[in-house]
């Protein structure tokens, strides 16, 4: 159904937004008032970073949160925000010296109290934390001194500084202890660049520059005065709004309606961490399917032109891979088997495997557009394997994938927008419900890779992994997205991998 | 009139306990729901704890007769995505729909009745051809196409009006015109048909030899009788344009109930797509009881049938 709409929404609107395009007039931002303009697809959800999944709201919420620490992807450092500094004072524990003088946008001051209150609150199960992967590590957090902390892990967990930089917001002790989650949604108070002024959940938010942001914040040096987010569904309404100069800034612009945009709106195309895979099950079906075979997963790939489907229906900033998580990731090596497009050899390799004539397979795709899906399908019919292709919604697909009810299953994964690859492998191949390979060899490399605190350690060790994987083909990994954005004329915006918009960076030409 | 009413009444509570328990069954074989509330990055095991959190893991009859229970006192419970009460959310968004659906079925009326009666009285006039050329093209032109083409002319060319929102009135001007355009065209075509078929019975003819001038002929004999079939398909209009207004929310950005009820469902927020449903279902057989018994009042050869 959502693909039936979907498809006749843009199909058909696509005659409208041509004549838009032709016709528009140039685009004009709201740089007098010094408001940025912002419009999202997608519902953010409520304001309570612990409970959510979905970008549109994070984003809202890292303009208002702070975090301990913070990740500078220019340069991958992990820099100090809400502690000054910080050390791991024996395997499993961490202590944290916090900054003085931070204030939250309703005049509370900033303390040790604040760290202890929120995180000792978000890792009790009742919370109801979303991601457990965020804070099922945390054993407990001490209080030492007014501005000093303790973390206590309860297991190694080599993404534990990650996570501390920005993704487990601190918020005020008094009001969050009275509150709790629905009270940080309704009223969202935080220590960011930005505060929230107003919000119709869902629908519009109101967003004002924070005058007293600490010093020394990461996220200091604001200029853009204020900002209006606001839910328009209709990509086409987007983009009228942005040509008459109503918006300043969109994304996820899909490549075909970015060229057309090109030249009379900003359009700028950036790398993400999501990669598109299509994961195959030797062990799930018992050995009992041809995909349990090395050379067929192989003549699979050597057959799929991914090439020309990256370009096709990717575009933008997106390359093929040949690993199975992304190469901006920490311990992705890239030194690896590849697989070029070699139709012929992917008919010896089947006829070696003892499938000359081919064979029949379903493939059930999720999350993924349709002609990628179709072009993989028409590449594989070339070598006599025949795709039953089945679209799903994600939940259905992997419902499926887990029940071990499919060979093959093409998808994507974002790894939370992290750049280190324990968020994509382990639970693809650590030996967890979503791993249908269940190579024990691998779940070790994986584990040690996860849990070491040496780095050279861990590089070694996915390192393994990934070579592994590739050379037997467990996975077909497809492309690296890319995300479109359409920003006025007027704007400076840079954007970032993790596909966290960082507005308080933003600023008029 | 009496058992009429109280039959009507047993029938519309029957549809309403049948449409709950369906839509319900539906949104468990259209995938897990605990999956998909973790989303497109959740493990198996957060799944897991969705699935114990919210209930998912006990029999579907238990979860529907335990939703159905509190339904029935009025709380419609908490909204998955949101958390926050579903009551509170659907009356925040309702605004949005009942003024787009109301005021564009008004301005549906307003053009298709007068239009049909013209059009019927000279049949094949050029009245009658205009209207016949916005009923073929009011149904052949998809919403959505119609809405986006409004906002190229009147929002991006002339900036005449709002292109999207519902912070003021204007925001409402276009996608009243997109979609009372759009529930034109059958009201027009069955005032018309019906309008002919009563002016060439017996009883108008002899009201027009008695002298009565035409506009009394109308009003008070033939208008009465040719809008029964008006009176039940209205209801079923104005039905559709609270419920169905789901594309022209979306292109409008107009943040109704229609564009929360899909959003919702594909989000799996069971707890908002049961109650829109339920909303929306007891709307639909309010409306047809309502023209079922303005129908009686108005034909009392209805009050007696079954």
């Amino acid at each position: 159904m959502t693909d039936i709409f979907k498809t006749s929404l843009t199909g058909l609107a696509a005659l409208a937004a041509c004549t838009a395009l032709t016709l528009g007039t140039p685009a004009s931002a709201d740089k007098a008032s010094n408001t940025l303009n912002v419009a999202f697809a997608a519902e953010p959800e409520p304001l309570d970073t612990y409970k959510i999944a979905g970008r549109q709201g994070l984003i809202l919420a890292r303009h208002i949160y702070d975090g301990l620490l913070y990740k500078n992807l220019d340069t991958g450092e992990i820099v100090p925000a809400l502690a000054e500094s910080w050390e791991f004072t024996g395997p499993l524990t961490m202590e944290f010296t916090l900054r003085q003088g931070v204030k939250f946008h309703n005049g509370a001051d900033f303390t040790a109290d604040d760290v202890v209150t929120t995180l000792n609150t978000v890792i009790t199960p009742e919370y109801g934390t979303r991601y457990s992967i965020s804070v099922d590590w945390i054993e407990s957090v001490e209080k030492l001194a007014d501005y000093k902390v303790r973390i206590n892990m309860s297991k190694p967990f080599a993404g534990a500084v990650e996570m501390l930089a920005d993704a487990l917001p601190i918020y005020p002790h008094d009001f969050f202890g009275e509150n709790g989650s629905s009270g940080m949604a309704a009223t969202p108070i935080g220590t960011g660049p930005y505060k929230l002024v107003s919000q119709e959940p869902g629908i519009r938010y109101q967003l004002e520059r924070f005058e007293d942001h600490y010093a020394g914040s990461p996220k200091a040096g604001a200029t853009i005065d204020a900002i209006t987010v606001r839910t328009i569904p209709e990509m086409n309404t987007q983009y009228a709004e942005l040509m008459s100069g109503d918006l300043d800034w969109i994304w996820r612009i899909p490549p075909d309606q970015a060229a057309r945009l090109e030249g009379r709106v900003q359009i700028i195309s950036a790398p993400i961490m999501r990669i598109g895979y299509v994961g195959f099950a030797p062990e799930a079906l018992a050995g009992d399917s041809p995909i349990a075979d090395k050379k067929v997963r192989q003549a699979l790939i050597h057959a799929t032109n991914r090439g020309a489907i990256v370009e096709a229906f990717a575009g933008g900033a997106s390359k093929v891979l040949n690993t199975p998580c992304n190469p901006a990731q920490f311990g992705c090596e890239q030194d690896v088997a590849a697989y070029d497009f070699d139709p012929e050899k992917a008919k010896a390799l089947l006829a070696e495997a003892g499938y000359a004539d081919g064979f029949e397979m379903e493939m059930v795709f999720a999350a993924m557009p349709r002609p990628t899906a179709e072009a993989v399908a028409a590449d594989l019919a070339n070598v006599g394997v025949k795709l039953e292709l089945n679209e799903q919604q994600y939940s259905s697909g992997i419902g499926k994938w887990r029940a071990r009810e499919l060979p093959a299953f093409f998808s994507n994964w974002g790894s939370y927008g992290i750049g280190d690859t324990a968020f994509i492998l382990s639970n693809f191949f650590g030996g967890g419900a979503d791993d249908l390979v269940q190579d024990a060899q691998l779940a070790e490399w994986l584990t040690e890779a996860d849990t070491a605190s040496d780095r050279a350690v861990r590089a070694e060790n996915y390192a393994m992994a990934v070579k592994k994987i590739a050379e037997e083909a467990y996975w077909m990994p497809m492309y690296n997205f890319n995300v479109n954005y359409g920003l006025s004329n007027d704007l400076n915006f840079t954007p970032h991998p993790d596909e966290f918009a960082r507005w308080w960076m933003a600023s008029w030409k | 009139m009496l058992s009429f009413l109280s039959r009507r009444l047993f029938v519309a509570f029957c549809v309403c306990v049948t449409v709950s328990a369906l839509s319900f069954a539906l949104m468990f074989l259209s995938g897990d729901p605990a999956i998909a509330i973790a989303g497109a990055g959740g493990r198996a095991e957060d799944a897991e704890a969705i699935r114990i959190a919210y209930g998912f893991d006990r029999p579907l009859i238990v979860q529907y007769l335990d939703w159905i229970g509190s339904a029935v006192t009025g709380d419609l419970g908490q909204s998955i995505y949101f958390n926050l009460p579903v009551t509170e959310i659907i009356g925040n968004r309702v605004g949005v729909t009942l003024t787009l659906g109301f005021i564009s079925f008004l301005v549906a009326l307003a053009v298709a009745v007068p239009l049909g009666i013209a059009a019927a009285l000279r049949p094949n006039g050029w009245i009658d051809r205009i209207a016949l050329i916005i009923a073929v093209s009011g149904q052949a032109i998809p919403s959505f196409w119609l809405g986006l083409m409004a906002i190229v002319v009147f929002g991006v060319w002339y900036g005449m009006v709002p292109i999207s929102g519902a912070e003021s009135w204007q925001g409402f001007i276009l996608p009243v015109i997109v979609l009372s355009y759009y529930a034109v065209p059958e009201l027009m075509r069955i005032t018309r048909s019906g309008m002919i078929d009563v002016l060439a019975t017996d009883y108008v003819r002899a009201a027009r030899a008695k002298g009565l001038p035409m506009h009394l002929v109308i009003s008070r004999h033939a208008l009465r009788n040719a809008v029964l079939p008006l009176v039940s398909l209205a209801a079923v209009q104005l039905g559709q344009l609270l419920s169905g207004s789901i594309v022209i929310e979306s292109v409008f950005a107009l943040n109704g109930l229609g564009r929360l009820a899909w959003e919702s469902l594909l989000r799996s927020d069971l707890p908002v797509v049961q109650a829109i449903i339920l909303v929306l279902s007891l709307l639909y057989v309010l409306l047809t009881t309502c023209a079922d018994i303005l129908n009686a009042v108005l034909d009392p050869r209805l009050r007696g049938a079954t």
